[in-house]
């Protein structure tokens, strides 16, 4: 520990650091942060620095609202788009009540303490997601890039820019990444992160949805997470691989079953597939996540798995020969607008379930279950995801499961402030209904 | 790294000098003529020396002399002196490297040796690790890939660190866990693996390759010796 905290301070003053920003994230996922300079960071890396918590969305109330952001500094790194001069660096940290307390309020914290469990239990646990997202002109409205006038740079170049900028941030901050280019839209993109253990990975896609943002600015463009920003169109999925090892074994691969799936991994196939709805409020937490959930595009909305079916919730990728530390399953419903602490924590808890108590995994849907009638898919046992936040949240409210994962802080701060999202939503006569209703009714 | 010790002479040495030395932290031993330093010194050779002449001028330039004149002439030396001595270092340039004068000031003497040990590379100097055009000062933590600063986490430097102090050799996950994170990293060989990535992202496309994937084996740094 000393070692590490010798290190940050030693580059802080070699690279002549000028800030470093306390990263922390508030529980509907939005990160958060306040600078301090070189000279303070010292006591911040001993004793962590106080913050007001009441200003932050899920954390206190007002009368116990003095907290202690503790930086973390394994994560120290310095930010590679501020400048070479005055360099910025970055620290995730995690909160701690006044008395050193962890704060139960804290994603990070929620998260350290699920993989803590699995770790009890001598498991590891590793994720790797498909990042995908929009480009568009600006906030206001979603115009895509190849509609956009750029009058010096074509579009190509522009999205060519992007891309490269885009990659050579992450890969200076040490997130590798794989990237693939959409051709169902020019404006939408997928870039998938290489798998980590959950906690690093969490930090990763908090820093990637920055950079993201922060490259396409300094662009001129928009770069936007939302769900599904426009209407008849695909959305913007999370995809997100996921393994379990015990020390260096691939706890879910097993070469004698015909899936390569061991018992492990069936069970916690099982375990994501029986408590899948009633995680999809975490995994999908907006009014609008629900709006991609549709299976006009190809997103997973009935509960089942498949090896090579990519409409199934749960798909198995064939590993590689001879690459068994591949195995791995793909979750397929989370969106990239979600808390990523909060998403792999209850991914993990379901999991886990299943591990626990043994769960009996169902067989592989192997019909397009899109194309079956509802009484068919009822036949065969396949339950539908909720289809939107007022349901996911219901289904949510009655989860023992998710209670116990999330602790009751935040199981209760997210129910009343996705109760609300959902209220101001019902509140709304849409366009649709307008255009619809209004000249005919 | 524990330092060789600083040969002090005379034996016993005042007693100031003997407590700056130790709170300096510099390892000490006096010794009260040349075959005694000779027989006492250690197998890397004295770090440097400190020589005392206020009270005996003749017996420490004798000192001096002996150990400069020696075939691996003993530096850097230091010569406490009163004001009244200063002339008697004309003509002896060759026999002492700094000088101090005594009365000495705790804190001058300490970092007049501090700047010849730097200067001579005994003891504090910064250890810097070279490959290629990668470039780790070990004292500073700082790590620098052609002339440019590579900006890396604690666990990923000191992977980096590991593997630029042996390179050509080929190593194992366990290896280099246990070399690098210590046995009670619980993570498991993946966290290599996931920290190599990173390495070979910040080192860019083109120094990619300094980290290898041995096959069936682990990771080796740079060329195989066998080339």
């Amino acid at each position: 520990m000393q070692a590490q905290t010798d290190y940050v301070l030693r580059t802080v003053e070699e690279r002549g650091v000028r800030f470093v920003r306390l990263w922390f994230t508030d529980v509907l996922g939005f990160l958060k942060s306040f600078a301090i300079t070189p000279a303070e960071l010292e006591a911040a890396l001993e004793e962590g620095m106080t913050f007001d918590g009441s200003a932050i969305e899920g954390y206190s109330r007002v009368q116990e609202s003095d907290m202690l952001a503790v930086p973390d500094a394994n994560t120290f790194e310095i930010l590679p788009w501020r400048g070479e001069d005055a360099p910025v660096a970055r620290i995730f940290c995690d909160v701690q009540r006044l008395s050193g307390e962890a704060f139960e309020g804290d994603p990070r914290n929620v998260l350290k303490r699920n993989l803590e469990r699995a770790r009890e239990k001598g498991f590891t646990f590793y994720a790797g997601p498909e990042m995908e997202f929009f480009y568009f002109e600006g906030s206001s409205s979603p115009v895509p890039l190849d509609h956009a006038g750029f009058f010096d740079l074509t579009e190509h170049d522009m999205v060519s820019n992007l891309r490269k900028q885009t990659i050579m941030t992450l890969e200076a901050m040490g997130i590798p990444v794989e990237y693939s280019f959409h051709e169902l839209g020019p404006s939408q993109h997928e870039i998938d992160l290489r798998y980590t253990d959950a906690l690093t990975m969490a930090d990763n896609v908090m820093t990637f949805r920055l950079v993201v943002k922060e490259v396409a600015h300094d662009l001129g463009v928009y770069a936007t997470f939302m769900p599904k920003p426009i209407a008849g169109d695909f959305g913007s999925g999370m995809h997100t691989h996921l393994s379990l090892f015990e020390g260096d074994v691939n706890a879910f691969h097993d070469p004698g079953n015909e899936y390569g799936l061991s018992k492990v991994g069936k069970a916690f196939i099982a375990g994501l597939l029986r408590h899948a709805r009633e995680i999809t409020a975490v995994t999908n937490q907006w009014v609008n996540s629900y709006k991609r959930l549709n299976e006009r595009y190809e997103a997973p909305v009935y509960v089942c798995w498949a090896r090579n079916n990519r409409t199934a919730l749960v798909r198995v990728p064939p590993a590689k020969r001879g690459k068994e530390s591949s195995t791995r399953i793909e979750f397929r419903s989370p969106d990239p607008a979600c808390n990523p602490y909060l998403a792999f924590s209850v991914i993990l808890a379901a999991g886990l379930k299943g591990v626990d108590e043994g769960y009996e995994l169902a067989p592989e849907a192997t019909n397009n279950i899109f194309e079956m009638t509802p009484e068919e898919r009822a036949a065969e046992g396949i339950a539908a995801l909720p289809q939107s936040l007022g349901e996911a949240i219901d289904v949510m409210e009655n989860s023992e499961l998710v209670a116990e994962t999330l602790g009751e802080h935040v199981f209760d701060y997210f129910i009343r402030n996705k109760r609300a999202e959902w209220a101001d939503y019902r509140d709304q006569v849409t366009p649709f209904e307008l255009e619809r209703y209004l000249g005919t009714l | 790294m524990v330092m060789d010790p600083v040969l002090v002479y005379p034996d016993p040495p005042p007693p100031l000098l003997a407590q700056t030395l130790d709170l300096a932290g510099y390892p000490w031993k006096a010794c009260g003529n040349a075959s005694v330093a000779s027989a006492a010194e250690p197998a890397d050779g004295w770090t440097g020396a400190v020589i005392v002449a206020d009270d005996d001028p003749e017996g420490a330039l004798t000192m001096c002399r002996s150990l400069r004149k020696r075939d691996n002439t003993l530096e850097p030396l230091l010569l406490l002196i009163t004001g009244a001595q200063l002339a008697e270092l004309e003509l002896r340039e060759d026999l002492f490297d700094d000088f101090c004068l005594s009365p000495f000031h705790p804190r001058e003497l300490e970092t007049r040796l501090r700047h010849l040990f730097w200067r001579t590379g005994r003891g504090t100097r910064p250890e810097i690790v070279e490959y290629g055009e990668l470039v780790l000062n070990l004292e500073t933590y700082q790590a620098a890939l052609d002339d440019r600063p590579l900006d890396l986490t604690f666990m990923e430097y000191e992977l980096l660190k590991f593997f630029a102090t042996h390179p050509g050799k080929a190593f194992t996950r366990e290896q280099l866990l246990s070399r690098v994170w210590g046995y009670e990293y619980y993570g498991g060989a993946r966290t290599v693996d996931v920290h190599v990535r990173r390495l070979r992202a910040k080192l860019g496309e083109e120094h990619a390759n300094l980290i290898q994937t041995v096959r069936s084996v682990g990771y080796r740094f740079g060329q195989s010796r066998l080339r």
